[in-house]
Order: C-alpha cells, then sequence, then structure tokens
C-alpha cells in the first residue's frame, strides 16, 4: 500500500465513523410497528445513544429510511419515491416482519416484503421486534456503514 | 325498548314489505324487501318510539357456497341501527341478487352512508343508486374486481409497481 492508498483509507476510516454517530432516519411508519418505534426513539431505551436520535420528516434531509409497518399496494409508489428522493448515500431499515416478508398478511392488499421494490440493507424481523432487537439492527447498520468504502 | 317490540312495531308497519323477522339472544333483525328499504329507514330514524339515529355500520355478505343458501339472492346488505336516547339497536337485512346487485342509497338520510356505500361497493361491488360519489375507498382506481367477493381468487395479485407475481 503506497502513502495516498494509507490516507484514503484512514479517510474513508473517519468518514465512515463520523457517518454511523450522525444517522438522521426517515420514518415511514404505516401501522402499528409504529408504538415500538417510539418505545425504541424514547427515553428509555434511547436510540440518542447511537446518534440517531434526530428524525427528520423530510426525505431530502435524511440518510436512513425506516419503513415501520405494513406497505399495501396503494403505498408502494409513495415509498418508492420516498426513496428516490433521498440523497446518496442511503441506508433502508425494514422494521417488522410485515416489511421484511408481508408477514401474515399473504392477500390481495399487501407488499410482499419491500426489498421488491427498493433495495434494503437491514432486516429487523418480529411483530413487533423488540426495541433490543431495533438497537441490535441499528448497531448491525452502523457496522455496515462504518466497513462500506466511502463516497464523497 | 325491547327487540321484540320494535320488530312488531315495523311488522305493524310495513306489513308484506318486512319479509322476516329474526331473534337470537338479543340480537333481531329483520329481512327488508328492497324496494322498501329506504322507507324503513326513514321510519326507524323519525319514528318518535324507534329514533334511530346513529347508522353504526353498512355492510354486506357474500353468501356463494354458502351452505344452505346455494340457490337465492347471492348478496345481504346489512344495515346496523343504534339508537341514543333509547339505548336500543336493530338490524335490517336486504337480500340482492348478483345481475343486479343494486340497493337505493341511504346517503340522504346519513351521510355517513356514503363512505360504507362506497367500502360496500370497492369490496363487494354492490352499486347504490343516487350516490353522489360512487368511487372505490379502499382499493386504488386500477384495481380490478371486488376483492371481498368469494370468488375473487384468493392468489391473485394486483400490484401497481415491482414485480408482478
Amino acid at each position: 500500500m503506497g502513502v495516498g492508498g494509507f490516507f484514503t483509507g484512514k479517510l474513508d476510516e473517519a468518514i465512515g465513523w463520523a457517518r454511523k454517530y450522525s444517522i438522521f432516519q426517515y420514518p415511514f411508519v404505516t401501522a402499528c410497528c409504529g408504538m415500538e418505534y417510539m418505545a425504541t426513539a424514547c427515553s428509555h431505551y434511547d436510540v440518542d445513544r447511537f446518534g440517531a436520535g434526530l428524525p427528520r420528516f423530510s426525505p431530502r434531509q435524511a440518510d436512513v429510511l425506516f419503513v415501520v409497518g405494513t406497505i399495501s399496494h396503494k403505498m408502494a409508489p409513495v415509498l418508492k419515491r420516498i426513496y428516490d428522493q433521498m440523497c446518496e448515500p442511503k441506508w433502508v431499515v425494514a422494521f417488522g416482519v410485515c416489511t421484511c416478508t408481508g408477514g401474515f398478511y399473504d392477500n390481495y392488499a399487501t407488499v410482499m416484503g419491500i426489498d421488491t421494490i427498493i433495495p434494503v440493507d437491514v432486516y429487523i424481523p418480529g411483530c413487533p421486534p423488540r426495541p433490543e432487537s431495533v438497537l441490535d439492527g441499528l448497531m448491525k447498520l452502523q457496522d455496515k456503514i462504518a466497513a462500506g468504502t466511502q463516497r464523497y | 325498548m325491547d327487540g321484540q317490540v320494535i320488530l312488531a312495531r315495523l311488522t305493524a308497519a310495513f306489513g308484506g314489505r318486512i319479509l322476516e323477522t329474526h331473534d337470537y339472544r338479543g340480537d333481531h333483525s329483520a329481512m327488508v324487501d328492497r324496494s322498501a328499504v329506504l322507507d324503513v329507514l326513514e321510519f326507524c330514524r323519525d319514528d318518535p318510539a324507534l329514533r334511530f339515529d346513529v347508522l353504526m355500520d353498512l355492510t354486506a355478505v357474500d353468501y356463494l357456497k354458502y351452505p344452505g343458501r346455494e340457490f337465492g339472492p347471492r348478496f345481504e346488505v346489512v344495515y346496523h341501527l343504534y339508537s341514543l336516547p333509547c339505548n336500543h339497536r336493530v338490524r335490517l337485512q336486504v337480500r340482492v341478487e348478483e345481475d343486479e346487485a343494486h340497493v337505493p342509497s341511504a346517503v340522504g338520510l346519513w351521510p355517513i352512508a356514503n363512505w360504507f356505500e362506497r367500502e360496500v361497493w370497492d369490496m363487494f361491488g354492490i352499486r347504490f343508486d343516487g350516490h353522489p360519489d360512487l368511487r372505490r375507498l379502499l382499493m386504488y382506481e386500477e384495481f380490478e374486481g371486488h376483492p371481498l367477493r368469494k370468488d375473487y381468487p384468493v392468489n391473485k395479485r394486483q400490484p401497481l409497481i415491482g414485480p408482478r407475481i
């Protein structure tokens, strides 16, 4: 590794470290998982410890899309548009089993997993997931953010 | 007022247009002829002894291949009425054939019927004559068919975007 490669690698690490502790999330809350999301965000479990304490309710200011709750076929184009409006770099978390696979809703109305529409980085299963598993998923996302190649 | 008395009052007022009445464990129902349904609903709302001021629910049932109901009208439109001042309830049912699946609209009596009837049209494909704005309520405009009909294919999916399974 040359001197240039050394410095780029260190810069990547520094930017990755900064990005993983400054997660601005966009909560796309459609169903009951939202209650568990709120429990995780509030002071008892305190998502702010991981630098993810400031939800932005505009997709243009957010870099992690939290899809929380069942997505119906009627809602799918809206979710796709929200995803397209977010700036790079961006990540997606599927929160709850409905967003992962459709859950028990195998019917005419429900999307069978949001990964049929948009790419997903972290899946958090559960109906709804406990705050501990949400925090576990969040830490997995942090590892993924820090380990990836940083584009800037 | 006791449910039996309500049913007796309806039968006395409308006679043969109340096709049958039913009473099971305190739930009282009356089967109403379709031509009379608006008159019966209006009577229920305005009669000083009944005073049914709330349309609690308006829904439908598909009796396709239902044991014991193989013959005869396929659908039933169901009205649940409640009276706040008298604290009593009654259920009215209207049988509807599949080839002429339409019922007079109750929007003129209770404005809440607007969305109830749009939902019934969306889910069962029963039309409501005189409804001001009979569009789908829950499904999207591109959706074909009526998903709560018993002959809607259980595996049929109509996604707007994404893979067509």
